[in-house]
């Protein structure tokens, strides 16, 4: 299982430009999704997400899975909305939504978790002056993105594990034993974390 | 040098380990025993994770009790399962992690990450997603990052469980060139028969520390009945 928008090596000149200014243009394009209404200028924006993507040159194997959430996310959030609000104003949402989860899918698939979490630390260092400590929030970023894969798996596992003794449909089957995991997992990882001297830099 | 003395471990009333008094100076060290004998217990003392109820460890004269943060700068701890281990989403940022705090730059923390991972049988992985990579390739990875840290001891708890019998012996042999002193707590015993000692753990004693022939015979009797 690939997680969607964890990091595709490249050399486009996306890959190459800075953490700090990618993420800045998707706060930018994200906001101005959320102040325009206009179908054009959004299908516009969506049209410059996808050269972007082109410009990326992500390989098609991990476009498929992502596209495929997000047009089965972007239909049933259309069809909700159309029922509820109408067409026009669930085209409306329906583009806004596209164009930012794909704007920001881009930006991980093109950006390592180191350079993010440098960034977040820097972008809060001023703040150790009031006690935020900076190389947390790295580590929050790193282990935020990690941790998708991981209870991916888990849930996975327990799955697979209740489909073989003919549990599919029972939520006990799949609850318990996933948050048993996940906690063991936790507490695991927070020995891990101890092991390789984290929280020492600190005392 | 690690050393425990007198050292015992009870979690309220069930007791883990009695009275277990060692001194390892040799390279490679194991430690044998059934499944909650207490041996795991042992092994996470040696850098903190678990503290002695009852006397204490030294490790090069420091007490992880006392002196954690310098205790864990020289110990190494390798886990079972390698997925509770890797804590970025790329092998080569899950080495880099490990350098954080080494003050090199970032673009040499990357060069020597991958440098590591080649070491370790991961060349050309730097950019892998970590979570795709094959259980053995994992652990590699695990025991690369720890060794990122430079550590003078390495523990490994039972790092080969999960492996299949072409990467245990893959990490056999990468543990056999290491400079560390290893500790290994291990259920498969043909991995430490070329090792300098071997510990039996039974019920949370000593029961046999000696020669791997010896101590792994009295082991199988033990285990025989």
């Amino acid at each position: 299982m690939t997680p969607l928008g964890l990091y595709v090596p490249g050399d486009s000149p996306l890959h190459r430009a800075p953490a700090g200014l990618k993420l800045l243009v998707l706060l930018v394009l994200v906001t101005a999704m959320v102040l325009v209404s206009d179908l054009a200028w959004l299908g516009g924006a969506c049209g410059l997400v996808a050269v972007a993507f082109g410009v990326a040159r992500i390989p098609s194997r991990r476009l498929r899975p992502l596209l495929r959430t997000l047009l089965v996310t972007a239909l049933a959030i259309g069809l909700l909305q159309g029922l509820l609000v109408g067409v026009e104003a669930a085209a409306v949402t329906v583009l806004r939504l596209l164009a930012a989860l794909a704007a920001a899918n881009l930006v991980t698939l093109t950006t390592r978790i180191d350079d993010v979490v440098a960034t977040a630390e820097r972008l809060v260092g001023p703040l150790r002056r009031v006690g935020v400590r900076p190389e947390r929030l790295g580590l929050l970023v790193g282990l935020t993105v990690q941790a998708i894969t991981t209870l991916s798996a888990i849930a996975g596992a327990v799955r697979e594990a209740a489909r073989a003794r003919g549990a599919e449909r029972s939520p006990m089957a799949f609850a318990v034993p996933f948050v048993v995991r996940t906690l063991r997992h936790a507490d695991e990882l927070g020995e891990a974390l101890a092991a390789r001297g984290v929280g020492d830099e600190e005392d | 040098m690690i050393v425990f003395e007198g050292v015992g471990h009870a979690y309220e009333d069930h007791t883990v380990l009695q009275d277990v008094s060692l001194s390892l100076s040799e390279k490679r060290v194991a430690l044998v025993g059934a499944n909650g004998s207490g041996k795991s217990t042992l092994a996470r003392m040696v850098n903190g994770l678990v503290l002695p109820t009852r006397g204490r460890v030294l490790v090069d004269d420091l007490d992880p009790a006392k002196d954690g943060r310098a205790v864990r700068r020289r110990v190494g701890f390798v886990f079972t399962d390698p997925d509770s281990q890797i804590v970025m989403p790329t092998a080569g940022e899950d080495v880099a992690f490990s350098l954080r705090r080494s003050g090199l730059t970032k673009a040499r923390r990357a060069e020597r990450a991958a440098e590591l991972l080649a070491a370790h049988g991961l060349e050309g992985y730097a950019d892998h997603p970590a979570h795709q990579l094959s259980g053995g390739q994992k652990q590699l990875l695990a025991l690369a990052a720890m060794l990122a840290l430079d550590p003078d001891v390495l523990v490994c708890d039972e790092p080969t469980t999960l492996l299949d019998l072409r990467n245990t012996r893959r990490f056999a042999e990468v543990l056999r060139g290491l400079r560390q002193q290893v500790l290994l707590v291990t259920h498969d015993l043909d991995l430490v028969g070329d090792f300098d000692r071997v510990v039996v753990v039974e019920a949370g004693r000593v029961v046999a520390d000696d020669a791997p022939r010896p101590a792994l015979d009295f082991y199988r009797r033990l285990v025989d009945g």
